[in-house]
């Protein structure tokens, strides 16, 4: 998100899920969709039916290359030197809105310069793929309008995931793809209220609304609405904050509805961080892997026992209504915290209801200024930014100017770094980690009936020349292991993997498949780099 | 919008799109033609035959695949397509295992509303019957069973997994009386493409998919489904305390009114046995049961040692927005630190 706020300002979702179907090109990249947002994938594959180009650019031949006009299996890691090699081309052969440029964006000169690295030679020596390849993705992106980009974990979880996401943006912004109907730039959030997470700053650097916490203005504003003294210094990351468990800075956690024992990366390492801590709070709906490790457990409500809002992957508020009582003497998260706040005798956390803590929000965050539960009841879910009660909401962004100061898209040059882990003598395959559309991350769909006998369990994917190579055979039980760690699965032989690439998904306690990957982190997003590490396969 | 088109049906006049099929036109103002094999999400391909009309002028159609015309004079009933319409029925009945009392579509089957408008002659029925049901049930997928011995050979299925999912898994297969519906190499249907979505499940019009672990609910809420950040509207159902069935919420913006396999089929988890139904509190290495007044006032008292830094809070983006807003604040304003995050990077 850090990459699309720095070109953009602002990191969701330009464009809404419905326009895709009127898209006349769309190019995913690093996105299973229709595994990992199979509505979107029906999207998807109905713009194609109505004659929509699909570029599908992924390592792996995930089930949407099937109906992709291109396919571009470049190397786990190589997004960049794609990318931009395909700017080059779409600049070269003047298949670019100069007009829209001059106007809308700036740098574009830098930029401009910053592609003479990206050589033929070059991109097609680090993404593996032949020239021609990417010339006719580039044609096919820029000669279709509106052309619509979708991504995902594919292009962010890497130690230079903010670089992938501007060369996406650049894509767009060179060819006016963004405030254009059916056009954008689109990451799609992996849980049912990432958005709104983010949005409700449960971040380390922002208040609501992306209010900055090191911003003087934002800090007192939130300190007379609270009532309290704030810190003006941005936290730690996810992934530090487990570091620094493990150092022995942070003493204490308090963790809600998540199992970092399976989708940490570098688990090893997470997992011994909470086993150092003092004091270890887990509040969820299960006695997961994580749970068990916990000094209290609080049993937490699920989502159809409890009142509020979820924020879907395209800013849409959208209101969650109990449909049960919650089981035993489980309670909604916002009523446990807040039972905490008040015994520790802080003021302000005296809420009755969801409702009461969604009209403070609003109070405090200008992006939902206009939102209140009766107009979501009227209207039944209203898209942010959204100022005034009397502002329509907000479905496209950038439709006159971006969020950044000067109002423009900002094209960023960029320098390739490859992946922070390569293959070599000891570890020669890449293994990237995907979704299974049968499971979700690793707790909830565990425990619904059917779906683990959908699913079929975890395998590793090896490339039939690969499989040949090491002497493995369908079904057969191996051993894997990484620098960091090692486990046991079952191979499945196919060509959905390219050669020297394995994958594995993450959702199974018998599997833990973070136990190999890498930590490395995005120096800007400080996202860990859980889509590369380097692995050897042997027969078990 | 361009110009309605006026036309009579049956000496009524009523106005309709341009582009709007007889049959939609008539249903949409409150006409019955009887129909089985055109639904308004698919496109129509009029095989079922039982919604012929007379258009003056031209010979008996069938009204899914006739647009409306201005000035068009219909008429849905006389005594030869009252004829026609029967002998089109028996054809779809001939083969259909009628059970209906142990169906799990009685009293929302087409079927069944078809032969209580144009009636059925059992005797003559019978006499053509099959002595056998010719296919085997399959139940191999968790979530839904294919009774092919009721399937009617409407293709509602076939059509929606074709224009609605896009995969088109399954297809009208082998010729006149043995013609069936199957996937690829005639397998069960958990052996073939199929992901579960449900949507043609939804969309059979008698018993031939019928979802296997549903009841019907006492009564229904509109929320939200928890998986994936689609933001699907689903609307739940539930009986007795626990959730017993979901279902699209027609016109959801984000999907448009389809679901996909967890949506649909994948909420059990909330009535999970194992679901935590206590405060546990570790004594002596092991978690035991505590009370909410002995849990959050030891939660407080240790928490209060380890204000500013030292403390951090991983909050959860399956949790509402109104959860992650009093987490941060609670986090900011009294633990005093900054040090919060979630799982969006993961």
């Amino acid at each position: 998100m850090a990459g699309l706020a720095t070109a953009l300002g602002s990191g969701a979702m330009t464009n809404t899920i419905a326009e895709i179907e009127t898209s006349a090109c769309i190019m995913a990249i690093g996105t299973s969709t229709t595994e990992a947002h199979p509505i979107i994938g029906y999207r998807v594959k109905r713009a194609v039916r109505n004659g929509a180009k699909l570029i599908v650019a992924n390592p792996q031949e995930v089930p949407l290359t099937q109906f992709a006009d291109l396919h571009l299996p470049l190397k786990p890691g190589s997004d960049v030197a794609l990318l931009m090699g395909m700017a080059r081309v779409i600049i070269e052969e003047s298949l670019h809105d100069q007009q829209y440029i001059e106007q809308r964006t700036e740098n574009f000169e830098a930029f401009k310069q910053s592609l003479e690295a990206y050589t033929p030679e070059f991109v097609s020596d680090m993404t593996g793929l032949d020239w021609n390849l990417v010339v006719e993705a580039a044609r096919m992106y820029a000669e279709n309008g509106p052309a619509s980009i979708l991504y995902c974990m594919g292009i962010t979880q890497h130690s230079h995931g903010t670089d992938n996401v501007l060369a996406i943006s650049n894509l767009a912004l060179i060819t006016g793809n963004l405030g254009r109907v059916s056009g954008g730039v689109n990451p799609l959030r992996g849980q049912n209220n990432v958005q709104g997470a983010c949005d409700m700053g449960s971040l380390p650097n922002v208040f609501t609304g992306y209010q900055q916490v090191a911003n003087d203005e934002a800090r007192s504003k939130f300190e007379m609405a609270w009532g309290a003294t704030l810190s003006g210094k941005p936290g730690l990351t996810h992934t530090e904050i487990f570091d620094a468990a493990y150092k022995g800075d942070v003493k204490a956690i308090y963790l809600i509805g998540e199992n970092p024992v399976l989708t940490e990366a570098n688990a090893a390492h997470a997992i011994e961080a909470m086993d150092r801590v003092e004091f270890f709070i887990v509040q969820d709906i299960f006695l997961n892997e994580t749970a068990q490790k916990a000094d209290v457990v609080l049993p937490a409500a699920s989502f159809a026992e409890k009142n509020g809002t979820f924020v879907n992957t395209e800013r849409r508020v959208q209101r969650v209504r109990k449909v049960v009582e919650p089981v035993g003497e489980a309670k909604p998260d916002w009523w446990i915290t807040s039972a905490i706040a008040n015994e520790m005798g802080a003021d302000g956390f005296a809420y009755n209801s969801a409702a009461d803590i969604f009209a403070e929000i609003t109070s405090v965050t200008p992006s939902y200024a206009g939102i209140s539960y009766q107009r979501l009841e009227e209207e039944g879910s209203v898209q942010w930014p959204c100022p005034a009660p009397d502002h329509p909401g907000t479905p496209i962004l950038h439709a006159e100017k971006f969020a950044t100061p000067s109002g423009k898209g900002k094209l960023m040059p960029i320098e390739y770094r490859p992946s922070e882990e390569c293959c070599d003598f000891d570890f020669p395959l890449i293994l990237t980690t995907e979704r299974n559309l049968f499971q979700f991350h690793s707790t909830m769909t565990r425990y619904s009936e059917g779906l683990d006998e959908l699913s079929g369990g975890e395998y590793i994917m090896i490339n039939p020349q690969d499989a040949e190579k090491m002497g493995i055979s369908e079904g057969d039980m191996v051993e894997v292991s990484s620098r960091r760690g090692k486990l046991q699965v079952k191979a499945r032989i196919t060509r959905r993997c390219q050669p020297g690439v394995a994958s594995l998904s993450f959702h199974f306690a018998e599997c833990p498949t973070n136990l190999l990957t890498s930590a490395a982190l995005d120096p800007v997003a400080k996202t860990p780099e859980t889509k590369v590490c380097a692995i050897k396969i042997e027969k078990a | 919008m361009s110009e309605l088109v006026t036309l009579t049906i049956d000496g009524v006049e009523i106005k309709a799109e341009p582009g709007t099929s007889v049959l939609r036109a008539a249903l949409e103002n409150g006409i019955y033609i009887p129909h089985l094999c055109d639904h308004p999400d698919v496109s129509s391909v009029g095989i079922c035959r039982v919604c012929i009309i007379e258009i003056e002028g031209r010979r008996p159609t069938v009204s899914c695949k006739t647009p409306v015309e201005e000035g068009m004079v219909v008429t849905t009933s006389n005594e030869e397509l009252e004829k026609t319409r029967k002998i089109n029925l028996e054809l779809l009945v001939l083969n259909h295992d009628y059970n209906c009392q142990s169906c799990a579509k009685n009293s929302q089957c087409k079927l069944q509303e078809l032969t209580r408008y144009i009636g059925l002659d059992e005797e003559r029925i019978k006499a053509m019957r099959e002595p056998e049901l010719p296919h085997e049930i399959d139940d191999s997928n968790p979530y839904y069973l294919r009774d092919l011995n009721k399937c009617v050979l409407c293709g509602i299925c076939v059509r929606t997994c074709e224009e609605i999912q896009g995969d088109g898994c399954i297809d009208f297969a082998f010729r006149g009386i043995k013609t069936k519906i199957s996937v690829l190499g005639d397998k069960p249907i958990a052996e073939s493409t199929c992901v579960t979505c449900g949507e043609c499940v939804t969309r059979c019009p008698v018993g031939a998919l019928v979802p296997r672990r549903e009841m019907e609910p006492t009564y229904e809420v509109e929320t939200i489904c928890p998986f994936c950040g689609c933001g699907c509207a689903i609307a739940v159902g539930a009986r007795g305390g626990k959730l017993v069935s979901s279902r699209a919420v027609p016109g959801s913006p984000a999907s448009g009114g389809t679901l996909c396999v967890k949506g649909r089929f994948g909420l059990s988890f909330v009535n999970s046995p194992e679901r935590l139904t206590k405060p546990l509190i570790r004594k002596d290495g092991e978690l035991v049961e505590a009370s909410w007044e002995e849990a959050i006032s030891y939660v407080a008292q240790k928490l209060g040692q380890y204000k500013g830094d030292q403390f951090a809070a991983i909050a959860s983006a399956k949790c509402t927005t109104e959860d992650n807003y009093v987490m941060q604040k609670f986090t900011r304003a009294v633990m005093e630190t900054n040090n919060i995050d979630h799982c969006a990077r993961l």
